[in-house]
């Protein structure tokens, strides 16, 4: 337990030493969600109406570009090798990655979200529903995309690569996130989607680490 | 004839549908093809060279 | 080293050129008999007309885009779990085949889907999932070419492929879901009313024709590839033998 919270820690302070990395994720996560009402047009309705597609694309694509350097730092200076060497499983040193990952990833975009709903001018209970959605979704987007990070480690044009192994893995995740905000929304209960992505998370936990330190040991060999 | 190229008016949809897929298949199999022969071609002249080759070696022994 | 595990590939080349002629040759019947019936014999179907018979391509082709992303799953798992060197060989032998039939699968659809419904592309269940599977398809062809080390490659395409096989099921549903969530007023309905005998046979024989064509496809690819070795095999030796 010592070692695993050790991995975070470690991360998490690399991670606060560059603060600006985390801020990057939150600007561009804004910065796409005002973008589509440029694109769109202000009207009220249909802004509503794209408001929670927009937040949800926004957040998946904040996370997948912050998905290259999850191991690749480590891959480069050496420490991979350490951590594949050291007592606690290569499953478990991922896990506590990805717990790092999401905690300078996920949780500020859940922080941010309220944001995009005042610039789309969403109701309460759509914000409570779409806070709830992201928390649920974004680990479950930090543990698959661990795995394309994994994959492509020493790849050629590996950040190009993740989006393209990944974005097609994302698309339930998208689905549920979404129709649950809609259904909130439209005064049905956003229940069965965040079931939904309960279950995905609950599913993603055990098994994407073992995909992944699978492939972070084909890279060190 | 006529009528059964113009498929009941569907004959724009349906043939490039059947072409499509004739090209699709027939180009992957020629393509596989050509890449046994040159592998055949390689691998042939890859063993030519062997019995050369212990002769060369014989000789400088 | 990998060198030598395809150095005598000895056993599997001898069954496939056995086996060659006649997956040909039952791909050859089948797709005649299939196209003969479907483009000749089965009667155009009561609401779509004449335009039915482009299922039988696109329903084939469908069928045998999961199939094939079936066996690369089974191929990569065998390659992982039991470092059989043939696997990796018939996973990267598949992919461009399954690409191309699911290519063909959303093609078919969508010339389908103009006379039906107006729309070169429509967002039903069936298309949508076929689109994401394309894409699952071209990660995994550029996974596997992403490195210099091609067995790397093949590697880490084995795990991405195992992966992406048990999010089939999953994507499939989220699209049914977030399909019928917006289901359009009128209902799409891609295979027609009931499927009758004389649609059954052709239907059954392209998919059949299809697939003795993937085995043929796979016995010419995996033996190409494992020429290919043996000839680096020899090169290599020869090199290092100091000449």
């Amino acid at each position: 337990m010592n070692a695993f919270l050790a991995v975070i820690g470690r991360d998490l302070r690399l991670a606060l030493r560059q603060r600006s990395d985390v801020a990057l994720v939150v600007m561009f996560f804004v910065l796409t969600g005002a973008m589509f009402p440029l694109a769109v047009g202000p009207e009220p309705n249909l802004l509503a109406r794209i408001a929670p597609g927009v937040t949800a694309v926004a957040a998946l694509l904040a996370v997948l570009l912050s998905l290259e350097r999850l191991f690749l730092a480590d891959y480069e200076d050496g420490n991979l090798e350490l951590l594949a060497l050291a007592a606690l499983p290569l499953e478990l040193v991922a896990l506590a990655k990805v717990a790092a990952h999401w905690l300078t990833t996920g949780l500020p975009l859940v922080i941010a979200a309220p944001v995009i709903a005042l610039l789309y001018d969403m109701p309460a209970d759509g914000l409570a529903v779409t806070l709830l959605a992201l928390a649920l979704a974004t680990p479950s987007l930090s543990l698959i995309g661990a795995v394309g990070a994994a994959l492509t480690l020493g790849a050629r044009r590996g950040g190009v690569l993740i989006p393209l192994l990944v974005l097609p893995l994302y698309v339930p995740i998208l689905i549920f996130a979404v129709s649950a905000i809609d259904a909130e929304l439209a005064g049905l209960t956003a229940l069965p989607n965040l079931l939904l992505l309960a279950a995905i998370l609950a599913f993603a936990l055990p098994f994407t680490p073992i995909a992944a330190a699978a492939a972070l040991r084909q890279a060190l060999t | 004839m006529q009528g059964f190229l113009a498929m009941g008016g569907h004959g724009g949809y349906i043939w490039p549908a059947f072409a499509l897929t004739a090209l699709v298949l027939i180009g992957f199999a020629v393509a596989s093809l050509r890449d046994l022969r040159r592998a055949q071609k390689t691998l042939a002249r890859q063993e030519a060279l062997r019995p050369e080759r212990r002769r060369r070696k014989a000789a400088q022994a | 080293m990998t060198m030598h595990r395809f150095a005598n590939p000895g056993r599997f080349m001898r069954f496939a050129d056995r086996a060659l002629p006649w997956t040909l040759g039952a791909m050859v019947l089948c797709l005649g008999a299939g196209l003969y019936l479907g483009l000749f014999v089965a009667p155009p179907d009561y609401q779509q007309g004449e335009s039915v018979r482009i299922m039988y391509v696109h329903v084939p082709s469908a069928w045998m885009a999961l199939f094939v992303y079936t066996n690369i799953a089974l191929a990569s798992a065998a390659s992982l779990i039991w470092r059989h060197p043939l696997a990796d060989l018939v996973a990267k032998a598949s992919s461009p085949i399954g690409a191309g039939f699911t290519f063909l699968a959303l093609a078919t659809g969508s010339l389908w889907g103009k006379p039906m419904w107006g729309t070169w592309w429509v967002w039903d269940a069936r298309l949508t999932s076929v689109l994401v599977l394309f894409f699952l398809y071209l990660g995994h062809m550029a996974l596997m070419n992403a490195f210099d080390d091609q067995a790397r490659g093949r590697k880490a395409a084995a795990i991405l492929a195992l992966v992406g096989f048990v999010n089939v099921p999953i994507i499939k549903f989220s699209v049914d879901w977030w399909n019928t969530l917006h289901q359009p007023a009128s209902v799409l309905r891609l295979d027609g009313p009931t499927i009758h005998s004389s649609m059954l046979w052709p239907l059954l024989l392209m998919a059949l024709g299809f697939t003795f064509y993937y085995v043929t496809l796979l016995f010419i690819r995996v033996k190409s590839d494992l020429l290919a070795a043996r000839a680096r095999a020899l090169e290599v030796a020869a090199l290092q033998a100091g000449e």
